[in-house]
């Protein structure tokens, strides 16, 4: 039996096929990419070792530059090796926006209820 | 990727109906769904981790002091191994980038050989995975809870001397080649004894792979901040004070990282969960493979379906990303 959806995806996949020469492009940027995420990695390391949680300077500030730098990372990941970035914008959107709602959304509802535990406990002793 | 999607297609014609207004097939789109939901999970997770390890009433274990080992090797190497792991991880990646882009050119030969390496790459990152629970579960050296307060000096990392005020309770660690015959011996076996005399205290194993260990020195605060190691005199008032407790390496119950006992589980739970993923990615990219030696994407027209288990892929990859960041670094 022929299944009608397979049909109609192939205009779309068939739409993504790229001659030799833009072949040639998107491996030059590929490579790019893995340099960028593999120094980025040795980056992370090296801070990891380096700065000891014990002395006198903002782990606070460590923290958020680790944070960062894996954001970046996910980024390069997703809207490069997943080519998010080349979709049309509407999935695009269609992907994002809902999960960072929900992970804002998250977020905020561990942070707002952890502080409300933490306050009845202590009002408790 | 790319193809229609580049192109200007006037708003009601997108959105008219008849067509996919994202101009992606079915299975792409419901792929992304997919890792939506996915990423969620995995988010609610570590933001659990987070909720239990900001709560608890102990310090939590520093990555780069629990995470030190490299197969084989004595000595110390902060998160060498985890970073490998990753390096893997995103080496993997790239392969399965480039045999989607093969796939885009119908370059049946080059799609073989980048999914065959990305299928290699899986194999070793479940293989290293495999040996870090190991070592995780198996533990280096074990502790044990004194049984009454002591004050000693030991020896911090910096060569600085401090001195602790340690509490019934509190733990102390051995190294890993007393520990490992400790655990035996305490268990009953018989061919082990443990000797303390002039000479010090040490641990012999008879029998044809029989060895021995001497107690040089223990450690506090192994995995957190103020690691110190105590020697001599010092060490014999911290061995005298020694309870029956004993713990050795992890377990769901309870740990030697930190007396906290939901540290273990997450571990468990967030790189097992993990570890499942990138093994169902590599049956499925297995699958895929033989489908592509066999020519049936040849016979179809295109490779959208190595673009589909790609995504998966790099969505595995990604994961771990994170929780590189915030189970290891941070």
């Amino acid at each position: 039996m022929e299944r009608d959806d397979l049909i109609v995806n192939d205009s779309y996949s068939l739409a993504a096929h790229h001659s030799e020469e833009k072949g040639v492009k998107i491996r030059k940027n590929v490579i790019k990419v893995t340099v960028i995420l593999t120094l980025i990695t040795v980056v992370e390391v090296a801070m990891g070792i380096y700065f000891k949680r014990s002395e006198a300077f903002s782990w606070t500030a460590i923290k958020w530059t680790f944070i960062v730098l894996t954001l970046v990372k996910a980024g390069y990941i997703v809207m490069s090796f997943m080519h998010l970035g080349e979709e049309r914008k509407n999935l695009r959107n269609a992907v994002l926006v809902p999960y960072i709602l929900f992970i804002l959304y998250l977020i905020f509802i561990a942070l707002s209820e952890g502080i409300a535990h933490f306050d009845a406990f202590d009002a408790l002793k | 990727m790319a193809g229609e999607a580049t192109k200007a297609i006037p708003k009601d014609v997108l959105w008219g109906g008849g067509r996919s207004p994202f101009s992606v097939s079915y299975g792409k789109m419901m792929m992304w769904y997919f890792l939506v939901s996915d990423a969620l999970t995995f988010g609610g997770l570590l933001t659990a981790y987070g909720f239990v390890r900001h709560g608890a009433e102990v310090p939590w274990p520093i990555g780069e002091q629990a995470f030190e080992a490299l197969p084989g090797l004595e000595g110390s190497y902060p998160l060498f191994y985890v970073a490998l792991m990753t390096f893997i991880l995103i080496v993997s990646s790239v392969t399965m980038v480039l045999a989607v882009e093969a796939g885009h050119r119908n370059d049946k030969k080059s799609v073989i050989k980048w999914l065959g390496y990305t299928i290699i790459g899986g194999f070793f990152f479940l293989g290293s995975q495999a040996w870090e629970w190991s070592h995780f579960i198996h533990g280096s050296g074990g502790a044990y809870q004194l049984a009454q307060p002591v004050t000693v000096n030991g020896t911090l990392d910096n060569g600085e001397t401090m001195q602790f005020t340690l509490n019934a309770g509190e733990r102390v660690f051995m190294d890993h080649h007393f520990g490992h015959l400790m655990e035996p011996y305490l268990k009953g076996s018989n061919n082990i004894f443990l000797t303390e005399g002039a000479e010090g205290i040490a641990i012999t194993e008879i029998g044809d792979h029989g060895h021995s260990a001497k107690l040089d020195f223990l450690t506090l605060n192994k995995y957190v901040e103020n690691k110190a190691t105590v020697s001599g005199d010092e060490m014999k008032k911290l061995w005298d004070a020694r309870s029956d407790n004993f713990v050795f390496g992890a377990n769901l119950q309870f740990s030697e990282y930190t007396q906290h006992q939901d540290y273990a589980g997450f571990f468990f739970f967030i790189t097992g969960f993990h570890g499942f993923h990138v093994f169902s990615g590599v049956l499925i990219n297995i699958i895929v493979f033989f489908m592509v030696v066999r020519g049936v994407f040849e016979r179809r027209g295109h490779y959208e379906m190595v673009e589909k288990i790609g995504l998966y892929w790099h969505f595995v990859d990604l994961v771990w990303v994170f929780v590189f960041t915030f189970f290891y670094l941070i």
